[in-house]
């Protein structure tokens, strides 16, 4: 039989945690992400990892937040109002730079919301979610191989630069089937010197914490942190470029928007519109050049969401506002149609860039 | 397929193996023959996925629909619908139920399951896709059938192949499929009772695998 396997998204992201080496997960179960807890539920006693299905999702971030500590790879995963309530421990594993790998299958919001896909958690993600100065890197999918290829990268990137990952996908994401390859190649976890792992008495105790109390200290782990940033930014960042060289309308769109433009975009170019689609894979850090550099071509950008327009405040800072930004967007739970963006497309077109 | 079905065919298998896709097609195919039709979903599993999105084509096949009064609305619980009595009550009605996932889905046909053995006119089929990732092999397969088996009560009596790598699946993927499907078959000591493949598939197969049952694929709710 084929090599590949017929996975909905949240599968090929429990299955490639798994190829990551993470034999811990800890999780609550809640739509659209929950065949995540499902699969490793069935998958981690077979292979000698732990499954545990948290009281809560404080619990669970918290459990994370441990075994960080320990050297492991590990992973909890959830929906956006789930992710809310592990944003105290995600402001915590920044704190006490540790690497972990956070999934976020968003759900329509604010609030309870809805189960249909969305999103609307852009700022949440991108701008840390908790409290104080920190970021994490946000890989956006937009297929489901790609579910699998960034939860990999996601553990290498976190043990790396010592930083929470986050997968950002969406409903659609999560549980949309197709078939995958999993041969994914695998950096084995580097040393972790600073972990807890007993000293057997040959070196000084290991302290993990975020509390440091001392205004001086603080400050400094901030901008040590804030330096291991821009190391982050300058080489982590990733996008994908689709009919860009000779566009004069660029979409920006990630994730389920990004496939739903390309069809817009096929169309448009049937029609002679000459559009492409710049794709930010890492949503955080933020793609900056492809954007500034197109700014100096394209006559106008339009930002594709699943949001009321949160991604659009990056793509204008990006382009420097130097060509007018417009949103196409749905929310609550709602897909911009390949009708909606081409008509969206169609009047950048027929404006030729004004407003 | 030419087999004689019996009055209630149950579909069971791992979530996603295609149980609602199917359970549709047959709902529709069987409608063709008789008279009274309805299809039952029973799945409080997944609310992304499920036979309500195909209502209109129901309405016009004239084929009875029995689901929970909540599903896709505000609250998408996992309820039953009290009409799911039709489905052993109307003995003149030919019944497809749609069941849940993997075993949790089972679990909700428990209800019913004195019901459907006392009246034993049913077919229960599992199907099956060697494609997806926790049936892959006949041996976990036959684990999750068991699984599914212990919670509703009802013993299989047949398997679907129903194996495909979705959009990228060629009468090629459906061949390398039939020796897994035959180890399960053996495995479980159960008849393959038919091969389900997309519609656009079935020439190029036909003559090469016995009982092919051709599916028109439904949008799911995205």
């Amino acid at each position: 039989m084929a090599d590949k396997v017929l996975m909905k998204g949240n599968e090929a992201i429990a299955e490639a945690a798994i190829i990551a080496g993470c034999r811990h997960y800890f999780g609550y179960p809640i739509t659209p992400q929950t065949e995540i807890a499902a699969y490793m539920a069935k998958r981690m006693p077979k292979i000698g990892g732990t499954f545990l299905q948290a009281e809560s999702e404080l619990a669970a971030i918290s459990m994370v937040y441990g075994v960080s500590s320990c050297g492991y790879r590990v992973m909890t995963s959830s929906s956006s109002p789930g992710i809310s309530l592990k944003s105290e421990g995600l402001s915590y594993l920044a704190g006490a730079d540790l690497p972990a790998l956070v999934v976020n299958v968003q759900r329509g919001g604010p609030g309870l919301g809805g189960i249909q896909p969305s999103q609307s958690d852009y700022f949440q993600a991108t701008r840390g979610g908790g409290h104080g100065d920190y970021h994490m890197i946000v890989l956006a999918p937009a297929s489901v191989q790609e579910m699998a290829e960034l939860t990999v990268k996601g553990f290498e990137l976190a043990d790396k630069y010592r930083m929470t990952s986050m997968i950002l996908a969406d409903g659609t994401m999560g549980q949309m089937m197709e078939p995958v390859a999993l041969d994914l190649k695998v950096n084995p976890a580097p040393e972790k010197p600073w972990a807890t792992t007993g000293t057997k008495l040959s070196r000084k105790h290991n302290i993990v914490n975020s509390l440091s109390l001392v205004p001086e200290e603080l400050e400094s782990q901030n901008f040590a942190r804030f330096e291991r940033y821009k190391t982050v930014e300058e080489n982590e960042t990733m996008y994908e470029e689709y009919m860009t060289e000779d566009a004069e309308i660029i979409i920006a769109a990630f994730g389920i928007a990004a496939r739903v433009s390309k069809n817009a975009i096929n169309a448009a170019r049937r029609e002679g519109i000459k559009v492409g689609l710049i794709r930010p894979i890492t949503l955080w850090p933020f793609p900056k050049a492809p954007f500034a550099r197109a700014a100096k071509t394209a006559k106008a950008m339009i930002s594709v969401e699943l949001s009321m327009g949160q991604m659009i405040e990056d793509v204008k800072l990006a382009s420097e506002c130097r060509v007018p930004v417009t949103l196409c967007n749905r929310a609550g739970g709602m897909i911009p149609s390949p009708e909606q963006v081409l008509e969206a497309i169609r009047a950048a077109a027929k404006n030729g860039g004004n407003k | 397929m030419p087999m004689e079905r019996k009055r209630i065919v149950l579909f069971s298998g791992h979530y996603g193996s295609g149980k609602t896709n199917i359970a549709v097609n047959l709902a529709v195919e069987e409608k063709k023959k008789r008279e009274k039709v309805a299809i039952a979903d029973l799945d409080i599993v997944n609310p992304y996925f499920r036979s309500k999105d195909s209502m209109a084509l129901f309405e016009e096949n004239g084929i009875d629909f029995i689901c929970s009064p909540y599903a896709n609305s505000n609250v998408d619980i996992p309820a039953l619908p009290q009409e799911m009595y039709a489905i052993v009550d109307k003995k003149d009605v030919f019944t497809v139920v749609d069941v849940g996932g993997d075993d949790r889905g089972a679990l909700a046909l428990g209800r019913l399951t004195p019901a459907i053995l006392e009246e034993n006119n049913y077919e229960s089929l599992m199907v099956i896709n060697g494609y997806r990732p926790l049936t892959r092999t006949p041996e976990d397969t036959v684990e999750v059938m068991r699984e599914i088996e212990m919670a509703s009560g009802i013993p299989f009596t047949g398997l679907v192949n129903n194996s495909n790598l979705g959009g990228e699946t060629t009468a090629q993927t459906v061949l390398d499929s039939l020796a897994y499907a035959g180890e399960v078959s053996k495995l479980s000591n159960l008849p393959i009772v038919f091969t389900s493949v997309r519609e656009d598939l079935l020439s190029e197969l036909s003559g090469k695998i016995d009982n092919l049952f051709p599916l028109v694929l439904q949008k799911g709710a995205l």
